[in-house]
């Protein structure tokens, strides 16, 4: 059987490929798992619509044939808030990367998952700033070489499903690029919940991450992720660090229920209307 | 609501918003603005729309611009330090041509400078305070009442030109409180927004008219659209070369540019018999100079009065002419020296132009003016 139609074919814009990506990034796999979830979760795809800030995940939407917002750096989140609010009926997710959404967007960050904005994040972590050159970002192990810790990072990284949980988050999960399965899963558990949720992708970054703190090839990194990860679901996410020696603890750590911003507000209205 | 009503500029600003169609209003609290926040927080909720307080004012405008593009017309409404921090999504807000309202109650600066003060020295940062070469619509009520009429102008222009428009306001309009006549609904005449013409296979997200403006659906019309702030192309794909920049850079310059005088609005006053001195000036500082003009006439002087509704783009046709008739021009703005540098350009060294500034904090008493106007008079130019 000859196949000369790629599956994806009809989600992507197809005049916008080759993309940007490094061969052996992860970040096109997190695009297809998102894909491929939106496809088995039977929302409109008109009604899907997804937003990123600036960095290499940042043009995610940008090779998605549906709705797509390519905002300014850290402010995906603030943007898809109003949109969201704008039109409940749309399904909003936001990919974007780490440096993005936890060290400049870092507050609107922690301020939509306590809101319980119905969103869904998804943010590939590889440890560093892409698309500038491998900087050194909130989330680099101590001791990872980068373009700006030269001699070895000496800041504390954030732990960002430890972030998500105690922000307020109602999913979160941690997988790797390794874990395609359960990651589209996840994406498709997070997407049709209501609330804030929130989904960890660590992935590689062969150019810059990888090479300067020789990790290897893409496949040498899969390996890697292979030996390293542990499947903990409803682990405490507050004992999920990763470093450059430990385990990659990966699965599922918060799964629960509250009201969102808009059932909130939709109730607000409702009794001021009772009370009128 | 509609008829009149005893309120100040702020409130006045809020209900402006409301009767312009305004349904999503993100803001954070700073003074001299928060009553604009306060009053669409007791609104909003009540006519169906959305009140939300951000986090800080980065994330109000980028929940405006969402908005926008979720479909429902949207405000923030701020002072000097915030507005400062909308300038990096302003220009997010220009380059993805986003319809949206947003207004500095402007007080006495730089930095914290003057929380409860007057000031207008945020003039030229809405000119030009997000980085790079773009155009934009400023326009400065002088009263409550123009707080109302010109934030509803203010959602009109926005829709009509796709492009946020910034009311620039002050703390003595915000807190000055007068008569004000809110509309009735079916007597407000609202810009609708520019929908495409075509069919989702047909159309292009960055194509335009002749007037250099485009069109654009909301995200859910089944468009599937892809909105950048990256140099794009009439599809609003990301095309990173200068023949793409130059295409688009100069197309969203002229949208305003080229429409100056469609979109020009001033008034005024005892400029009939083509007075030999002319004040321009804006906002609430048009009050005291409206007074001046008024007392000297009084005295026998040929003065006049030009009250710039619209600041940006700056009416250059009108200060030309005046420029060619007049024997001297004084500009009269709380500040240092800023659109009076706009005046001073356009008349091109056709008469002597004068600035009458102030640093902040109060507004020009007449006698000030008057007395500056003597004595620049006298010496001539400085």
């Amino acid at each position: 059987m000859v196949i000369d139609k790629h599956p994806m074919d009809d989600w992507l814009r197809k005049d916008r490929i080759p993309h940007i990506w490094c061969p052996s990034c992860g970040i096109g796999i997190v695009a297809t798992c998102y894909i491929d979830a939106l496809r088995a979760s039977g929302i409109d795809r008109d009604k899907a619509t997804v937003i990123s800030g600036i960095g290499c995940t940042g043009r995610i939407p940008g090779y998605m044939n549906l709705d797509s917002f390519h905002t300014t750096h850290g402010r995906a989140l603030p943007f898809a808030t109003g949109i969201k609010l704008a039109n409940p009926e749309l399904n909003v997710t936001i990919l974007s990367g780490d440096g993005d959404l936890f060290a400049i967007g870092g507050n609107h960050f922690i301020h939509a998952a306590r809101r319980n904005i119905d969103l869904t994040v998804i943010c590939v972590n590889n440890f560093t700033y892409g698309m500038t050159g491998g900087q050194v970002a909130p989330t680099t192990p101590m001791k990872a070489i980068s373009a700006t810790s030269p001699y070895g990072n000496f800041e504390h990284p954030f732990n960002l499903v430890h972030v998500a949980s105690a922000a307020g988050a109602i999913y979160v999960a941690r997988w790797t690029t390794l874990h395609v399965r359960r990651l589209r899963n996840a994406i498709l558990e997070a997407m049709t919940k209501r609330g804030f949720s929130f989904i960890e992708v660590i992935s590689p970054c062969p150019t810059s991450y990888a090479r300067s703190n020789k990790l290897g090839t893409g496949l040498d990194i899969m390996r890697f992720y292979q030996q390293r990860s542990v499947i903990r679901h409803g682990f405490d996410p507050a004992k999920t660090d990763i470093t450059m020696s430990s385990e990659i603890i990966v699965g599922k750590f918060v799964d629960s229920e509250k009201p969102t911003f808009t059932d909130n507000y939709e109730e607000y209205c409702k009794k001021l209307k009772e009370n009128k | 609501m509609h008829g009149e009503f005893f309120m100040n500029g702020d409130i006045a600003c809020a209900e402006g918003g409301i009767s312009g169609g305004c349904r999503l209003f993100a803001g954070y609290p700073i003074t001299p603005a928060t009553e604009i926040a306060e009053r669409m927080s007791q609104r909003l909720p009540k006519i169906g729309g959305v009140f939300i307080q951000m986090e800080d004012e980065i994330a109000s405008m980028n929940c405006i611009l969402g908005a926008s593009w979720g479909g429902v017309k949207s405000m923030t409404a701020t002072s000097g330090p915030g507005f400062s921090l909308m300038m990096e999504n302003l220009g997010l807000g220009v380059i993805t041509e986003t319809p949206c309202v947003l207004v500095d109650v402007q007080r006495g600066s730089p930095s914290t400078g003057l929380p409860t003060l007057v000031g207008q020295a945020d003039m030229m940062q809405a000119r030009w305070g997000s980085h790079g070469d773009y155009e934009i619509i400023a326009i400065s009520p002088w009263s409550p009442q123009e707080a109302y009429d010109f934030t509803i102008k203010a959602f009109n222009l926005s829709e009509k030109y796709r492009t946020p428009v910034l009311v620039m306001t002050d703390e003595a309009v915000g807190h000055m409180t007068e008569k004000v006549t809110i509309l009735p609904e079916d007597k407000i005449v609202l810009e609708p927004r520019r929908k495409p013409p075509l069919p989702p296979d047909k159309f292009k997200l960055y194509s335009y008219d002749e007037k250099n403006i485009p069109w654009a659906p909301n995200a859910g019309d089944g468009y599937r659209i892809h909105v950048t702030g990256l140099t794009h192309d009439e599809r609003g794909y990301p095309v990173v070369n200068a023949e793409t920049q130059n295409k688009l850079v100069r197309r969203l310059v002229n949208k305003i540019r080229l429409n100056e005088k469609e979109i020009a609005d001033y008034k005024g006053f005892y400029m009939d018999d083509d007075p030999e001195i002319v004040i321009v000036s804006y906002g609430i500082t048009a009050r005291p100079s409206l007074s001046v003009v008024r007392r000297l006439r009084k005295k026998g002087m040929k003065i006049g009065l030009l009250k710039l509704n619209v600041v940006w783009p700056f009416p250059e046709d009108v200060i030309r002419k005046i420029a060619s008739i007049a024997t001297s021009m004084f500009t009269v703005e709380n500040n240092l020296g800023q659109v009076s540098i706009e005046v001073e350009r356009v008349n091109f060294g056709r008469c002597p132009c004068f600035q009458i500034g102030h640093a902040g904090g109060e507004i020009h008493s007449p006698e000030e003016i008057i007395k500056e106007i003597e004595v620049s008079l006298k010496n001539g130019h400085r």
